[in-house]
């Protein structure tokens, strides 16, 4: 489909006043899965939408190029809650000019006529992934691509994954639930803490060591 | 160009009148109520009716303008839309661009419909009707595109939608200086000048409302 995929170098994060990470390289070839972990907070969503574009990496670091397009799939739709399914996934086929969507496959056939909002939340999911389908976008950015869905449409996403990767795509995945990526990078983004400017690793520490754990806030030692 | 209308058809059918966002009709019902309100609380005083209905149908017409900010662009935020219009290289400012015009058809020709009646009521025609008519042409698209900027800016903001309410009204003085001026003065350099500040936000808003859309992106 295309050749090259993601290099994105020097990434630290901001988010209000806390830095979330930083000093953060890429590099994924085409083919190329990568799968973000760590707990709630660390920066996963803030990563993927800095690699879609759409958060602004802190300056003057934080150079992303990527190879093609990308298409990027969070909780939010983007349809038109009040239309059908079919005429709200209309809007962006017109708009993509995509060929006719692979509704079957995602169980979303006898759903066309149902507005949006009344879809359950996994019928939602494939919603979204019906609409990221027909963009045809080189790329993948993920976020939770699993909440919501049923065991069968976790192996859906498995399928499709591997798909947009035989295809050439790189697929950037960050999820809570265990997901068959074979020969995924795994990233955990507690691995790359910012220093207190914010440029560069590890807390002014070498770049192997682990950050001091942060007290976690409790209610003791206030008496 | 087809993205354009694409974007075009389904801002229009949330929009315009029937639309599925609702309330396209209120800020005509709304028009035409101070309209109606008016002579009540004056009282049969036909010459001072005629003298200050013009004044009271511009004020009315900003006023509606005001009713549909928070449906102009934080639904579309809420929903995600802008960020998967900027992943396929659709900037924030076209995007917002064709939000104007649609917004513009939703409420700009039908107050200029209800202007007809609405003057009946408070008693002008003639010279006077034609100046409030081709004022409402001239300020309405600068309302629209001032609407638009606003609840772009306030978008996500909590009570968003009052407080653009406010920050339309000290905004859209000018519009109603020269439109409701043009009135007393006759002749078209009122006009003209209301034209003349509506054609600044027209082109002012698309980039000022594109940098309001991506740096409330978090």
């Amino acid at each position: 489909m295309q050749a090259g995929g993601l290099k994105a170098q020097g990434i630290t994060c901001r988010r209000g006043d806390r830095f979330l990470f930083g000093g953060l390289d890429l590099r994924l070839e085409p083919g190329d899965a990568l799968h973000l972990v760590g707990p709630n907070g660390t920066g996963k969503t803030s990563l993927l939408r800095i690699l879609a574009g759409l958060l602004r990496p802190v300056a003057p670091s934080g150079d992303i190029a990527w190879q093609g397009s990308c298409g990027y799939l969070d909780g939010r739709l983007a349809l038109d809650e009040h239309l059908p399914l079919d005429k709200a996934l209309d809007f962006w086929r017109a708009l993509d000019r995509s060929p006719p969507l692979p509704l079957e496959r995602l169980g979303l056939d006898r759903l066309a006529d149902i507005p949006v909002r009344f879809l359950s939340t996994g019928q939602r999911k494939r919603a979204g992934l019906a609409r990221l389908i027909g963009q045809g976008a080189d790329h993948w950015l993920l976020d939770e691509p699993l909440n919501g869905l049923d065991s069968e449409g976790a192996a859906l996403i498995e399928a499709l994954i591997a798909e947009k990767r035989t295809a050439g795509g790189v697929v950037v995945v960050a999820s809570h639930q265990p997901l068959a990526l074979p020969g995924a990078q795994v990233l955990d983004l507690r691995d790359f803490p910012p220093s207190p400017s914010g440029k560069g690793r590890g807390w002014g520490l070498d770049a192997d060591t682990e950050p001091p754990p942060q007290p976690l806030p409790t209610g003791e030692g206030l008496s | 160009m087809s993205t354009f209308l694409t974007l075009l058809r389904r801002d229009c059918a949330l929009l315009l009148l029937g639309g599925r966002r609702g309330g396209a009709l209120l800020p005509v019902l709304f028009f035409l109520a101070v309209a109606m309100l008016y002579p009540f609380a004056v009282g049969p005083d036909a010459p001072l009716l005629a003298k200050t209905g013009g004044g009271v149908i511009w004020v009315a017409a900003l006023l509606a303008a005001i009713l549909p900010l928070d449906r102009l662009i934080e639904p579309d935020l809420e929903l995600g839309l802008f960020d998967q219009f900027a992943l396929r290289g659709i900037s924030e400012e076209g995007v917002v661009a064709v939000r104007m015009l649609a917004h513009w058809l939703s409420f700009g020709p039908p107050l200029m419909l209800a202007a007809l009646p609405a003057s009946a009521l408070v008693g002008i025609d003639g010279e006077q009707l034609r100046l409030i008519e081709w004022g409402l042409l001239a300020g309405t698209p600068g309302l629209a595109a001032l609407g638009v900027l606003v609840a772009a800016i306030t978008a996500g903001l909590r009570g968003g939608a009052a407080l653009g309410g406010m920050l339309v009204i000290p905004l859209a003085v000018p519009l109603l200086v020269f439109g409701a001026g043009s009135l007393s003065v006759g002749g078209e350099a009122g006009l003209a000048l209301t034209a003349a500040v509506s054609l600044v936000l027209l082109a002012l808003t698309p980039f000022a409302a594109g940098a309001a859309i991506r740096s409330g992106r978090g």
